[in-house]
């Protein structure tokens, strides 16, 4: 059976966030005491790197060496920055690690500050997450009054501070460069890397940027030492990942599961498998950025290195789960659909591309696609990666490649057959009623909302194509089972 | 809180809450009681959370039955939100789903002063570092 092991989550559902008694009960701030009263900045550093840990926030970047370069720096006044956009349709690991242990995030931002020599953190955060802004300021102000935060604390001469800065609703936000502009109160749009922030960032100063779930990690890595954490996970992915259940799965919920944990245990032992037994087609990771797994990815070991190779990606956990009844074509469509919202405009290959992208991927669903339109899709998705100046338009055409790569089938029913298998994409759909089975009692021509249906009582009844919008509410209602979806 | 001055103020602070949060589940501690978590994050809170915990601080205290009611962050289960989790001194947590007053009350009579086994139990699936 397989086990979640929860290191990120380790306080969630279990203290009271709202109480730092409880946190400290629970190991809370051991590590920054450690850190301050007996270990060299280096020495930390080097604790993380052997850790292994990664980047929670998509990227995997080693976080010991990224504080080692921020560290490296020479510069007067240093940042520490908290990556809570948490903007992934679907994702909310973050939240929960906020809402549910507040204290861990300041305790780590704390010791990255003595690491890298920064005396200032900033949260930068969803403005869409008030109960989790609640608890932080309550957990500041508690960790304040016990000199665990702000001036000389624990009278070791060290001395930092965090603010809370709110985010500016829009996903490129989240993107590290994007995300300082929009903190120094420029437009939201990301600028070329490098300089990275951890050399040139907020006001110019170096600014060591790290995920929710990342720093949630460090604490218990400097307690439990990096022996034990090094042993979880695969070769180059150590330690647990949290993912958010989202889909076609019966246990929708948060969970922790080993680095490696594979696909099919997840789904099945941890979700409980597919709703109403349908069978599996297809699970989403990395969001809008990502891609597709299939039923032939079911037992690969799920770790940065095998999704990139699967074409998809770690992202920063939401894992979406797909049935039979999904159409591959349209959630292509419903991601590019997102992206192209998201898009801030500032390079074309992003701006335009994934328009053309979506309008391709509309006429293929609306029953009006080509042969040739696959090849544009394809052909598109490879200049708009390989152009775009941001990770959002590198990664956008991510779902379309994908889909492609794994159901150039439906692709190909949508096209040459203007069928949809999963009768998602309606216009390709005819709502029929069988003669047989029509004994003509009015009800569908009552019920449908623009009267596309004629008939008189005790006729066969007849729906007018033309007219039709493919509600379903004739369908619905008939209770002789008299129409169905061509 | 009075400010702490060094790692052994910290130590001695925690030893003596670690001394303290064990005591209440230990069963033949004076100081044990019966601990009930209520999640109260964002999702558990949408789902009617809020009730159940109101509805669990004071129903406990006019039962007369002692106990300690508390929030805490997400366990996880979305599915099955609200949640609960129920300690009894001595035993092992219980974790409920589909929580609401109705299901609470009967938490307090059957299971907490009865100690019957009820449905609505989650099994617990994760350990925790
Ligand atoms: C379009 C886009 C959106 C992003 N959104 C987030 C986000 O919401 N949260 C996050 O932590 N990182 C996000 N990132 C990644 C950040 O740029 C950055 O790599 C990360 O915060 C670094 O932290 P880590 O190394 O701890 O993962 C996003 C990247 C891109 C390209
Ligand atoms: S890739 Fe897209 S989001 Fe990124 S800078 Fe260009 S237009 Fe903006
Ligand atoms: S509801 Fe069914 S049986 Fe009645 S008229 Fe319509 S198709 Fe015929």
């Amino acid at each position: 059976m397989a086990r979640q092991i929860r290191i990120a989550l380790r306080n969630c559902g279990v203290i009271d966030p709202e109480r730092i008694e409880d946190y400290i009960s629970r190991d809370g701030y051991m590590a920054l005491a450690t850190v301050l009263t007996e270990l060299s900045p280096e020495a930390v550093i080097e604790i993380l790197k052997k850790s292994g840990l990664r980047g929670r926030g998509g990227g995997g970047f080693p976080a010991g060496l990224k504080w080692e370069i921020t560290r490296k720096v020479q510069a007067d006044q240093k940042y520490v920055v908290c990556n809570a956009d948490e903007g992934d349709p679907g994702a909310f690991m973050d939240r929960s690690i906020l809402e549910g242990d507040p204290h861990a995030v300041l305790e780590a931002m704390t010791i990255n500050g003595y690491c890298t020599g920064a005396s200032k953190g900033l949260i930068y955060i969803r403005a869409e997450y008030p109960l989790a802004v609640e608890r932080l300021k309550t957990a500041m102000k508690q960790s304040r009054e016990m000199g665990l935060l702000g001036n000389n604390i624990l009278q070791t001469g060290f001395n930092f501070d965090i603010d809370i800065r709110y985010g500016a609703g829009a996903f490129v936000c989240g993107e590290e460069t994007a995300l300082i502009h929009s903190m120094e109160g420029l437009r939201g749009e990301p600028t070329v890397k490098p300089p990275f922030p951890s050399v040139e960032g907020y006001l110019k100063k170096p600014t060591n940027v790290n995920n929710v779930e990342t720093f949630a990690n460090v604490p218990v890595i400097i307690n439990k030492g990096w022996e034990w954490f090094a042993s979880i996970g695969t070769e180059k992915s150590k330690g647990t990942k949290v993912f958010a259940l989202a889909g076609k799965i019966n246990n929708v919920g948060l969970v922790e599961v080993p680095m490696g944990t594979t696909l099919r245990e997840v789904i099945y032992e941890i979700g409980g498998g597919i709703q109403g037994g349908k069978e599996f087609k297809a699970a989403q990771t990395g969001g809008p950025s990502g891609g597709c797994l299939t039923k032939k990815h079911l037992d690969t070991p799920i770790d940065y290195d095998n999704l990139i190779a699967a074409g998809s990606m770690m992202g920063s956990g939401g894992l979406i789960v797909m049935d039979e009844d999904d159409c591959m074509v349209a959630i292509a469509k419903f991601y590019l659909g997102f992206t192209v919202e998201e898009s801030c405009g500032k390079c074309s290959p992003c701006r335009i591309g994934n328009k053309r992208l979506f309008e391709l991927l509309e006429k293929i669903t609306q029953g009006n696609g080509t042969m040739e339109d696959i090849d544009k899709l394809r052909n598109l998705s490879t200049v708009i990666k390989d152009t775009s100046l941001c990770g959002l338009g590198q990664s956008s055409p991510n779902p379309v490649l994908s889909t492609i790569e794994n159901f150039i089938g439906e692709y190909h029913e949508h096209v040459k057959d203007k069928k949809c298998r999963s009768k998602v994409c309606k216009s390709m759909m005819q709502y029929l009623v069988v003669p047989e089975k029509c004994i003509g009692c009015t009800l569908c021509a009552r019920n449908c909302p623009v009267n596309a249906i004629s008939g008189e009582r005790k006729q066969v009844h007849l729906i007018d194509q033309e007219k039709c919008i493919k509600c379903g509410a004739c369908m619905e209602k008939c209770k002789f089972n008299a129409i169905i979806i061509n | 809180m009075a400010i702490l001055e060094s790692i052994k103020s910290l130590t001695e602070l925690r030893e003596k809450l670690k001394a303290k949060q064990a005591a209440l589940s230990q069963k033949d501690n004076p100081q044990s009681t019966i601990q009930v978590k209520v999640t109260m994050a964002t999702c558990g809170i949408a789902s009617g959370s809020r009730p159940v915990y109101d509805f669990m601080k004071e129903e406990l205290s006019k039962r007369n039955i002692p106990a300690l009611v508390s929030q805490v962050g997400c366990m996880g289960f979305c599915y099955a939100e609200p949640t609960i989790e129920v300690t009894m001194p001595g035993k092992s947590p219980v974790i409920f789903g589909f929580v609401n007053t109705k299901k609470a009350d009967e938490i307090i009579e059957r299971f907490i002063r009865k100690g019957e086994v009820i449905d609505g139990v989650i099994p617990m699936n994760y350990e925790t570092a």
